[in-house]
């Protein structure tokens, strides 16, 4: 009842972008069943709403794992030898590839395009923390905090 | 020594809270203008202080509220944009984090100067604390009777709301940005009409960058004509600049804008890391095409870029050493381009996935020889024939790149391998 709650506002098709985030934190990423649920309850055709999770990219339409972790790989963050070398580090560390999940479903590693933290580069995002002017060595100890919660 | 305006609670305890905004003589500015003056007077006011756009385009700020119609009877909005998303910028991120009711004054004297009772912030979905500091400011600001019915008495009423975008480049674009509030992919519109007379749902709205809206209280504050002082003539007023890349201290720098780039480079930015020799900069943004050292005396004002050929865009200047191979600088850029392209229109969708698979075969030593005739070609055909000015943008550092650093792409393709790495 959560999502049906938080969509009652009179101006409905701009509700969707928030609609969206609720449905997907309620469901974890947005599947057939949460988009459909968003659809009917904006009155909007289903492949309307699917047109809209494609588009923005913070909208998941696969699952992921506990953790995404994004890899910021800007001009920026490239400059100062961040992203491929992170990039590089973590698929060894995590024996997985971009866009692939560990299979203990803990963390998911993806690169993006900018994360505004050029200044402080280079960064990567972990679900909804940022973290900043990173090195290898802090990203053994990032792993390790993360994996600490799930033992 | 040049005063810091924007940015002179930064170094602040609880920079971001209203008190400590109050204690440094927050919302002065608004009490000034819903006292002393009518909206006219307040867009005569910014129209006299010469402040234009600080997101790129560099639009007159004075003039665009004066596009907006003066009829009571329409309804018309403001919109704060918070999208701040090119490769080299992140002012407006720190703005919003360190300083938030900065903003929100800018953004209560704007709608009062152009008769709206609705504003929206629009933030970038990335932007999580930025979420949260809005919020809180303006949650704050309702709480003492800066937003909300009868503002301080004086029977102006506004509301203001945070909308969180989703991930997307293109909805800093003010008609995208449009669109994208409106629940709708985030692709830009045609324009004319401009959003000043048909913007959102329809109604005259004003789109303004963060930036853009944090001077305004100052100008009141302390008069136009103080305003005008700072800078050049054509670009008045202070300018938080973003430096990034191969420089000792990277990071923002309050200046007037006219300051010459060296003096940021080496001054401001503590010069070259690793002692390195300066190659290249982008001096406004990922969108900007680049300069040479030779050109390091140039004024950073909007003026003297454009006649140097580039713009001053968002003020994010990317520094870049004699280690950079400049065929992997574009590659990077237009991974982004590609990644960022609405797809709305054909020349931007096409060209820019056309162009990272070419930049992409020539860094790996696949490139052949009519590559870089191609790469010319698709970027010289993209550029003012896309819909909106993102196919310039990526376009630029790819014309740009080809005009100075020509032989490093022949010498990808005649060594299959980086003139700089060998």
């Amino acid at each position: 009842m959560q999502l049906e709650a938080k969509i009652a506002d009179p101006a409905k098709r701009s509700m969707l972008l928030t609609a969206l985030y609720i449905a997907q934190e309620q469901y974890g990423y947005l599947t057939k069943e949460a988009v459909e649920r968003v659809a009917t309850r904006l009155g909007l055709p289903v492949a309307d709403v699917y047109s809209m999770a494609s588009f923005y990219s913070l909208y998941r339409v696969q699952p992921t794992g506990r953790y995404v972790l994004q890899v910021c790989e800007g001009l920026s963050c490239h400059l100062v030898g961040g992203a491929d070398r992170l990039v590089d580090y973590l698929r060894k560390k995590l024996g997985i590839e971009v866009g692939e999940t560990t299979p203990d479903g803990l963390f998911t590693l993806q690169t993006v395009q900018c994360l505004a933290s050029c200044g402080t580069s280079p960064a990567i995002r972990v679900n909804d923390a940022l973290y900043e002017n990173m090195t290898t060595e802090k990203v053994d100890e990032l792993l390790e905090t993360l994996r600490g919660y799930h033992v | 020594m040049f005063e810091r305006v924007l940015t002179r609670n930064f170094g602040l305890p609880r920079s971001e809270s209203i008190d400590t905004y109050l204690a440094s003589g927050g919302y002065e500015a608004l009490r000034k203008v819903l006292r002393e003056y009518t909206p006219q007077q307040v867009i005569d006011i910014v129209t006299a202080s010469g402040l234009r756009g600080r997101g790129g385009a560099g639009f007159p700020a004075g003039r665009k509220w004066a596009f907006i119609p003066k009829d009571p009877q329409i309804e018309k909005y403001v919109c704060v944009n918070t999208d701040e998303g090119e490769p080299g910028t992140f002012k407006d991120r720190e703005l919003v984090e360190k300083d938030p009711h900065q903003v929100i004054e800018g953004v209560i004297i704007a709608s009062y100067a152009v008769g709206a009772h609705r504003a929206f912030v629009y933030i970038r979905g990335e932007f999580f604390l930025g979420v949260k500091r809005w919020i809180k400011a303006i949650d704050d600001a309702y709480a003492k009777g800066f937003l909300g019915k009868n503002i301080l008495g004086s029977g102006f009423s506004l509301d203001l709301s945070v909308h969180r975008g989703a991930g997307a480049y293109i909805c800093g674009e003010e008609t995208a940005l449009i669109e994208s509030l409106e629940g709708k992919r985030g692709q830009p519109r045609k324009k004319p009409p401009y959003p000043a007379s048909v913007g959102l749902w329809g109604k005259p709205t004003l789109v303004h960058n963060v930036e853009t809206l944090a001077n305004v209280p100052h100008i009141i504050n302390r008069g136009a004509e103080w305003y005008a002082s700072i800078g050049t003539p054509k670009s008045t007023g202070p300018k938080i600049f973003c430096v990034s890349g191969h420089v000792k201290n990277r990071g923002i720098f309050e200046l007037p804008l006219g300051v010459p780039l060296r003096e940021i480079i080496y001054e401001h930015a503590g010069g070259m890391a690793f002692d390195k020799k300066l190659k290249a900069v982008i001096p406004g943004g990922a969108s900007t095409p680049m300069l040479t050292p030779d050109q390091l005396d140039i004024p950073m004002a909007f003026e003297t870029l454009e006649g140097a050929g580039t713009m001053l865009g968002t003020g994010a200047i990317i520094v870049m050493n004699e280690d950079t191979c400049m065929v992997d600088v574009a590659r990077r850029l237009m991974r982004f381009f590609a990644h960022e392209s609405c797809g709305h229109c054909t020349p931007c969708r096409t060209g820019t996935q056309r162009m990272l698979a070419l930049l992409e075969d020539l860094e790996h030593g696949r490139g052949k020889a009519e590559d870089i005739a191609c790469l010319e070609e698709i970027a010289s055909k993209m550029r003012g024939l896309t819909f909106c000015p993102m196919g310039d943008a990526a376009a630029n550092p790819i014309l740009s790149s080809l005009k100075l650093f020509r032989d490093e792409y022949e010498y990808h393709v005649k060594y299959k391998r980086c003139a700089v790495a060998a």
